[in-house]
């Protein structure tokens, strides 16, 4: 596997995050992780917005990636990360695979409303299954990697590490998918669906696949978030998770497979300011993080980067 | 037996309008045909039943002796019959190349790859080739909002012929181009399809531009074939002036 430029430069991003690890406090450790995980959610709403639709249930397969792995554990007794994570992902793509069906129909709006419920439907069922402690949830169990188990401690660094490892494979992956033939198909969806089909293809294939790729991206998020919190609640799969996947899309742009992990780290750092500063409108501070990128950086934070910004407003 | 495109009985109705009325009309290889008519007069409703982006009320289409009926848009451009429109379609957020890259890709496969990247060698080198036939490799790296009108009907002739079809339709390949630049606009695409061989139908307005390149015409007048024959034939047709290209007798009906 012959590696581009910008692909040894994510990898190189990921060894120097990793090895500051081990330095770090451990509160930020945990921060990045959470950041991570949320991240790889963000990936698979970007991957969708760069097809034109923007989905407002994304918190859907964050949720069942999170419950795959806790329930695996706590009624099947598997504490192997590996194994756990691959069991979300593949309940997701399971899902994603029937819900595509339908999904892959609609666009615009009504693709965004449709999400939205599928999402809410989730989480009515998990509120209501007592078994699965309802508002509450319930603890994930510890983890265990190819029979090794982490001494009391060194677990959080241990995950920030395998965490940091998967999102710089995920970031290699996605960006080649991104410059496939698959994902410029998805640009070209967004821009003129009409002619794609006119050239052959089926823009619907292509949104299919899109669709199911994302949800597994998104699960994979869902489940390092609840080995990381080791905790889980039908709040993985609200509205208002949902929606802060799209702001951290939105706050990162989709110009580059690095912006949504950078966005993440960025809101998780200023949410957690935010709160310190301001405890009980802490959403005011984002709302505005939020209008001041709307209005001076349409093209999300990776515009400072490759100077679009200026040229957008010259 | 050269028919390349037959239709038979074609009848398409938008409630109470009737857009084709009994179209039967026979296209054989290597024929250049020209389609006129007025506005309404159900040109584009056949290129667009014909290409399966509309569902006639009844009839039979057959390409290459097959029924195409029902058929997907992506599935008939997949048999071979591509098109181009009006009001050129093409990725306007993305430079000329790409659009002809993701051409070139929907044309190898109805599975794109999903980790190879699009842009290889041989692709690349497949797109420069018709952007040097159409005569518009200085547009290659341009975004396409700021590409003009006319190239942009050229892009969008250069992707339809990318998946080698062996009937192309124009829709109106002249419109939205100024006056002067139309003939040589024509000149290039019939130069081009003509190099690839390919059966050409396409509609337009300007008889003279007509006249130059067809072997045939087809009248349509409200959803029916008013003439259909050599051109010189067609354009002497008291109906076709009366209703179509609105020689002398038009002029008395309208004084009337």
């Amino acid at each position: 596997m012959r590696l581009s430029k910008t692909e040894l430069i994510l990898l190189g991003v990921a060894v120097l995050l990793a090895a500051g690890g081990f330095i770090a406090p451990q509160w930020l450790v945990f921060l990045l992780t959470m950041a991570l995980a949320k991240a790889m959610v963000v990936q698979g709403v970007v991957m969708q917005m760069r097809a034109g639709l923007v989905t407002f249930g994304q918190g859907l397969f964050f949720c069942v990636g999170g419950y795959a792995v806790g329930m695996s554990g706590h009624f099947l007794d598997i504490t192997d990360l590996a194994v756990l994570l691959l069991i979300g992902v593949g309940a997701a793509v399971l899902l994603a695979m029937l819900l595509g069906l339908l999904m892959t129909r609609y666009r615009e709006i009504f693709f965004a409303m449709l999400s939205l419920a599928f999402s809410m439907i989730l989480y009515g069922v998990l509120v209501k299954s007592s078994a699965l402690g309802s508002t509450d949830g319930f603890n994930v169990k510890a983890w265990t990697l190819f029979g090794w188990t982490p001494a009391s401690g060194q677990a959080p660094l241990a995950l920030f590490v395998i965490i940091v490892a998967c999102s710089a494979l995920l970031a290699v992956l996605l960006h080649r998918y991104s410059r496939s033939s698959a994902g410029m198909m998805c640009e070209a969806i967004r821009e003129n669906e009409v002619r794609v089909e006119y050239l052959g293809q089926s823009p619907r294939w292509v949104l299919y696949m899109n669709y199911v790729a994302a949800a597994a991206v998104s699960a994979l998020g869902g489940g390092f978030m609840a080995l990381s919190a080791g905790h889980i609640d039908p709040e993985m799969a609200y509205w208002i998770t949902s929606g802060e996947f799209v702001f951290i899309a939105l706050l990162g742009g989709t110009a580059h497979v690095a912006a949504p992990f950078i966005a993440a780290i960025l809101f998780a750092v200023v949410r957690t300011y935010a709160i310190e500063l301001v405890p009980h409108s802490w959403q005011m501070i984002l709302g505005f993080t939020l209008l001041a990128i709307i209005v001076f950086l349409p093209k999300g934070l990776w515009s400072l980067f490759t100077g679009q910004a200026r040229r957008a407003k010259a | 037996m050269n028919c390349i495109l037959e239709t038979k009985g074609l009848c398409k109705s938008f409630g109470a309008v009737t857009a084709a009325k009994d179209v039967n009309v026979r296209i054989h290889k290597g024929e250049v045909v020209g389609v006129i008519g007025s506005n309404g007069a159900g040109k584009t409703t056949f290129i667009n039943m014909v290409t399966g982006y509309l569902k006639p009320s009844s009839g039979e289409i057959l390409f290459n002796g097959q029924s195409i009926l029902g058929r997907t848009p992506r599935a008939i451009t997949r048999a071979g019959m591509a098109r181009s429109f009006q009001v050129a379609q093409l990725f306007p957020q993305l430079s000329v190349l790409e659009n002809l890259l993701i051409a070139v890709s929907a044309a190898q496969s109805p599975f794109p790859s999903l980790l190879a990247p699009m842009r290889n060698a041989s692709r690349i080198a497949q797109a420069d080739a018709i952007l040097a036939e159409f005569d518009i490799s200085r547009w290659r790296d341009t975004q396409v909002t700021a590409v003009p009108q006319g190239v942009r009907k050229l892009i969008d002739i250069a992707m339809a012929l990318i998946g080698d079809p062996q009937m192309l339709l124009l829709d109106e390949p002249t419109s939205g181009v100024s006056a002067e630049e139309k003939t040589a606009l024509m000149d290039t695409v019939m130069r081009v399809v003509a190099q690839h061989q390919v059966t050409v139908l396409f509609v337009e307005h300007d008889m003279d531009v007509v006249r130059r390149y067809v072997s045939r015409i087809l009248a349509f007048y409200s959803g029916e074939v008013l003439a259909d024959g050599a051109p010189e034939a067609v354009l002497a047709n008291a109906r076709v002036q009366e209703f179509v290209t609105g020689g002398p007798h038009a002029h008395k009906r309208a004084a009337q």
